[in-house]
């Protein structure tokens, strides 16, 4: 049996980039508006899946994503840094998904790549910030977590060690496999592309990708069937529907403000109180302060 | 209705977390609004007259788990612990820090009582709600108040379905206050051994290098930051005064600690710390590249210079034209008598 790890990655909205469009009317985040990027703690957490793989030649490094089709791009990207193979989780029914809801997605999509050894992902998103789906992923498949990795530092069958980074100090942990581990940005940064995986795997596609191509690539999946992107639907993970999407997630969005100064001309006060006393009054009424 | 709880975190030292008392502060002001009663939990290993400690806060109960193998914090056995107090005192609210441990405990709880969770809330009221689609109207639900996107817009999160309605707040960002020092609540001992199983302690810590609280400026939500412009130590202690009113910590140039106006620990800027607050107050600070290197990803940044020509307000979102004596007393002012 390989030494098998999952790493869990999310593409995310760059929100150093936020425009006037990026949230729709209901409250949810209008991904189709912004740049894409691999979520920056989420290439740590494969950076320390390919150092295992650098150790173990039985290791295995599988990439799942839950996400809208172009999310296959982070699948390829973990490739051509060293990923074995990839998996999209992506239906419409997912929209709308809080933290709990994906979790319960994800959980799934995990329990179809059984046995596994590690589930790894970054701590958190850019786009959330919750660090909430790692162990809440965790608990559902009821594996013990260790959450701020920033190096694992001994891996055997059935043990890791894992040093973690907290607010005030750093603490070494001992935990049975299989476990789950959520990554700090501290942990090394990812490798880059590999020229030769880039050869290798710069044709992977997903099933609705390849319906999109003008190109017939038949034949070369016939001969290279490595280069399949799987899909997985609700129906593929036999998920209920009620725990998914909106109707699956306990938190609502209730109102949403937008903080964004446009611009950064800089408005010019002056000590009087008025001034003064006014400026505060906004920072207090956006929840700047207070 | 039922009671609000909150997550007592216990320091290197076994005191109660700031952080905690910070929510004690809050929780008892929502407990009082909402005409409930205010619940803490304590987990952790010498825990004798731990209540003392919480009592001053208004916390009416206390729960508390005294078990040599609680401390340090492991994540299974704290779960289990707050689960089995969750299954039978049925909360209506649950706040825990947005700390190292609470963002770690709190998601598996929530999992597991798959009930709704929101991260590093900055503000927490109460509200109705009334949903069009099944015209159903809730009543004094918990608004979850939280930046998101980066800190671009402002959420306000509900659970009108699940129980407890849960939250996360950073350190620093609710006022601790004491109620009355005479306060007396009841204490209600968990007998961990009982609900504890030995998987609870699969994962060991083998290893712990613990500092105790310093100055820890990087994670600070809000951040006053001196230059040179602040002219001498004493009138660094100003910077400190409205960083206590505030909870913000205070920063300072490499000029400002050149200057020994401020210890090296806090320089911000190329050499010392790169910060990115969610407001940045730069006191007389003229604003060099290496400066700006190092905060100029602030979400916000007011300037407070004599000098309108300072560089550092042309990245600033409100430059003050005015000496820091003057301006600072008086955003102190106003917010000790308008802030919530």
């Amino acid at each position: 049996m390989s030494f098998r790890i999952i790493v869990l990655a999310k593409q995310v909205p760059d929100t150093r980039n936020v425009g006037k469009d990026a949230m729709k009317a209901d409250g949810t985040v209008n991904r189709a508006a912004l740049p894409a990027i691999f979520n920056p703690e989420d290439l740590n957490a494969l950076e320390l899946a390919l150092r295992i793989k650098d150790q173990r030649k039985d290791c295995e490094v599988i990439i799942l994503t839950m996400g809208p089709f172009r999310a296959a791009e982070i699948i390829r990207e973990a490739m051509y840094r060293g990923a074995d193979r990839g998996y999209l989780i992506t239906d419409r029914k997912f929209a709308g998904s809080d933290t709990l809801a994906t979790s319960y997605a994800i959980s799934l999509a995990v329990r179809k790549l059984e046995p596994y050894h590690l589930v790894i992902s970054g701590r958190q998103a850019i786009d959330g910030d919750t660090a909430q789906v790692g162990p809440q992923t965790a608990e559902k498949l009821s594996l013990p977590q260790i959450t701020y990795a920033e190096e694992i530092t001994e891996v055997s069958e059935k043990h890791i060690v894992v040093k973690r980074r907290l607010e005030r100090g750093i603490e070494v942990v001992k935990s049975p496999l299989p476990a789950a581990v959520t990554v700090h940005s501290s942990a090394p940064a990812c490798r880059q592309r590999v020229a030769k995986l880039l050869m290798k795997y710069k044709h992977a596609r997903t099933v609705t990708e390849l319906q999109n191509e003008t190109k017939d690539y038949t034949e070369l999946y016939d001969q290279r069937p490595y280069l399949q992107i799987d899909e997985w639907t609700v129906d593929d993970l036999h998920a209920d529907v009620t725990m998914l999407g909106l109707s699956g997630s306990p938190t609502k969005v209730k109102k949403i403000e937008n903080v964004v100064f446009a611009h950064k001309d800089s408005k010019v006060l002056s000590a009087s109180d008025e001034d003064i006393n006014n400026l505060m009054k906004d920072l207090i009424d956006s929840h700047v302060i207070g | 209705m039922n009671n609000i709880f909150v997550y007592c975190e216990l320091t290197e030292e076994k005191t109660i977390a700031d952080v905690s008392l910070e929510l004690l502060s809050k929780g008892r002001r929502l407990a009082t609004e909402l005409g409930v009663k205010l619940e803490a939990i304590v987990i952790g290993s010498d825990l004798k007259r731990i209540e003392d400690q919480v009592f001053p806060f208004g916390v009416d109960v206390v729960h508390v788990a005294d078990d040599n193998r609680l401390f340090p914090y492991t994540t299974l056995p704290h779960a289990s612990l707050v689960l089995h107090i969750f299954h039978h005192e049925k909360p209506e609210i649950a706040i825990f820090g947005a700390t190292s441990i609470g963002r770690d405990l709190a998601p598996r709880i929530a999992s597991a009582l798959r009930c709704g969770l929101t991260a590093d809330c900055t503000s927490l009221e109460i509200g109705d709600h009334f949903e069009n689609k099944t015209q159903t109207e809730y009543k004094n639900l918990l608004y979850q108040i939280r930046p998101a996107f980066g800190g671009n817009i402002i959420a306000t999160i509900i659970n009108p379905e699940t129980r407890p309605q849960m939250a996360t707040v950073r350190e620093g960002v609710m006022k601790k206050e004491v109620l009355d020092p005479k306060y007396k609540g009841q204490v209600k001992k968990v007998n961990a051994s009982a609900v504890l199983r030995d998987e609870d302690f699969m994962v060991q810590i083998i290893e712990r290098h613990m500092e105790a609280s310093k100055i820890n400026i990087k994670n600070a939500q809000v951040i006053i930051a001196g230059g040179y412009g602040v002219g001498s130590r004493e009138n660094f202690q100003l910077l400190y005064d409205l960083a206590d009113v505030l909870g913000a910590q205070v920063g300072a140039s490499r000029a400002a600690v050149d200057a020994g106006f401020s210890e090296h620990e806090r320089q911000i800027g190329q050499t010392g710390v790169t910060v990115r607050p969610k407001l940045y107050i730069a006191c007389g600070i003229s604003g060099a590249v290496q400066h700006r290197a190092g905060m100029d990803q602030s979400a916000q940044i007011i300037s407070i210079n004599t000098d309108p020509n300072a560089p550092i307000n042309h990245i600033a979102d409100y430059t003050i034209i005015g000496s820091i004596t003057d301006v600072i007393p008086k955003m102190i002012r106003y917010y000790k008598a308008n802030s919530k």
